[in-house]
């Protein structure tokens, strides 16, 4: 376990596992941008090879959660203690690709171990992509480009992945593939898993428990059970599905 | 039909393997330059048949300007005894030095200044100041300094070379997407990598911008320095033409430089497209 260096987070004293055994423990975690609040107070523990949903609409400072937890808010003012696994992958909302290296050279990028290569390999074609190792980022499809910045998040065998809305510029049908492959990756390397997206259908799909953000506080903790998340038929589905709706604000129609 | 739309007419690009079906198809006003055609051959030549016709008729006065005829024998000539290579040679020795030293100087100056504040706060106020000088006015004081022999003519070049280098690479170097750099923390790149995978291949674009710039400026010193104060070089034949109404020699002379301007343009381009072959513009 490691808390990130710098920024003004104070550094937790982190033994291996923390007392709860979470792969992520956050304790009163306040964010501010000037003089507006985006987090204010958060707590969320994440088990190891837990799948959490951060739901919440524009603004509500889920973003700003995710970020945290990536290390990547040197600048932004605020306490709290954070602790996060070693090994942490993010995942863009944009593919976030460098447009001037191979999709294998993007992959490997950042991989220390001398079977980078080998391993990118492998990661490839655990997303589909195998034989498109040379290829250009520009040569590839959005889908295709976001399947690379999973093999990419993959490669380093995360303990825990961050995806900031990660399928939110895809269409839809290419966002129902990317669900099922993010399921079969996550069930096959078990890393812990915090989801960060406005789309209630996938935070159901996906999630094993959902958290719902708002205005810098976390308003509904729901677990999702097996069932429910596995068929939209399931009892219960419409019920949870309408709940997470009005906790963002939303009052649902019958059916959809 | 009812045109909303002032469509133009478009001939049908029917694959030979289907002909006699029909192919008929809305067509909606192309922007974009078109489909690539081998064309720019045609300008020149039309400007050159027009000179040939001009002279031959007699409507182009020789003293203004040659005969291309002229021109070609005078070419025939210098080549015969050897004065165009002997100055070409020295002119693109003298262009060559200077390029080479300003584009290493540019490049390694918007390095120390695009990775480090201290770099910059040292380098960048100099190099603007420079830029805001004409490079040709500091021809005075290099003679001064250097007499006129090459190293003032190669030091000319060099000074007029390294600032659009440094400007455009430094630039590009600015203007690494912070997202990217966002990216390279979390994969846990360190400095050298981070610089070696992101920075220099993201700014390369501006750097290859700037060596376009400066192969153009560097023929344009070239000129000058060879125009005032040389005893050889391409310019300096034409200065001697000059006071000898050589009209043909003058020509020959800006038919050199034309075809030196074009070919390291042309070189610079091909490495270019080579280094960023990544790049997908609308050149196509």
């Amino acid at each position: 376990m490691a808390a990130h260096p710098g920024g003004l987070t104070a550094l937790a004293p982190s033994p291996a596992g923390t007392k709860s055994g979470a792969a992520v423990s956050v304790r009163g975690l306040i964010r501010s941008f000037g003089t507006k609040s985006v987090l204010d107070g958060v707590d969320l523990d994440i088990a190891p090879g837990e799948f959490v949903a951060l739901l919440g609409p524009s603004g509500c400072g889920k973003s700003t959660l995710l970020r945290a937890l990536a290390g990547l808010d040197h600048d932004v003012r605020g306490s709290g203690v954070i602790s996060v696994p070693d090994r942490v992958s993010v995942v863009f909302q944009d593919s976030r690709l460098l447009p001037w290296d191979s999709v294998l050279g993007n992959v490997t990028l950042g991989v220390r171990e001398h079977d980078a290569g080998a391993r990118a390999r492998k990661a490839l074609a655990e997303v589909g992509l195998a034989g498109r190792e040379k290829a250009w980022p520009h040569q590839l499809s959005g889908g295709e480009q976001q399947r690379v910045a999973l093999a990419r998040s993959l490669v380093r065998e995360p303990q825990l992945l961050l995806a900031d809305e990660p399928f939110g510029a895809l269409d839809a049908l290419t966002r129902i593939r990317m669900h099922g492959l993010l399921q079969d990756l996550v069930a096959a390397h078990r890393p812990a898993v915090l989801l960060v997206t406005h789309d209630v259908d996938e935070a159901i799909a996906l999630a094993d428990r959902i958290v719902v953000l708002d205005q810098g506080r976390i308003a509904t903790v729901r677990p999702v059970p097996e069932p429910i998340r596995t068929s939209a038929d399931a009892a219960g589905h419409e019920a949870l599905r309408r709940d997470l709706l009005a906790a963002l604000g939303v009052e649902a129609t019958a059916g959809h | 039909m009812s045109a909303v739309l002032d469509r133009p007419v478009v001939a049908p690009h029917q694959d030979p393997a289907q002909a006699g079906r029909p192919d008929v198809r809305p067509t909606g006003r192309r922007l974009g330059p078109g489909r690539r055609r081998r064309l720019a051959w045609v300008g020149p030549s039309a400007l050159l048949l027009l000179w040939t016709a001009a002279s031959a008729t007699g409507a182009l006065d020789p003293r203004i300007l040659s005969e291309p005829w002229t021109v070609v024998a005078a070419a025939g000539e210098l080549i015969a005894d050897g004065r165009l290579q002997e100055n070409l040679a020295i002119s693109a020795q003298r262009a060559g030095l200077g390029l080479f030293f300003g584009i290493l100087v540019g490049a390694v100056l918007a390095l120390l200044s695009g990775l480090s504040r201290i770099g910059e706060a040292l380098i960048d106020g100099p190099v603007q100041i420079k830029r805001a000088i004409p490079g040709l006015a500091l021809i005075p004081l290099l003679i001064l300094w250097f007499g006129i022999d090459e190293t003032m003519k190669v030091l000319t070049i060099t000074l007029g070379v390294f600032v659009p280098v440094y400007l455009q690479t430094h630039a590009g170097l600015r203007g690494i997407d912070l997202r990217f750099v966002e990216l390279a923390q979390t994969v846990g790149l360190g400095r050298a990598g981070f610089i070696r995978k992101v920075v220099l291949p993201g700014a390369l674009p501006g750097f290859f911008l700037g060596l376009r710039f400066a192969v153009t400026g560097a023929w344009v010193s070239l000129v000058v320095v060879e125009q005032i104060n040389a005893t050889s070089g391409i310019g300096y034949m034409m200065e001697l033409a000059r006071t000898y109404g050589q009209t043909n020699i003058i020509i020959l002379g800006l038919a050199v430089y034309g075809i030196l301007g074009l070919l390291s343009d042309g070189i610079v381009r091909f490495i270019e497209r080579k280094a960023l072959s990544w790049q997908r513009t609308l050149a196509g």
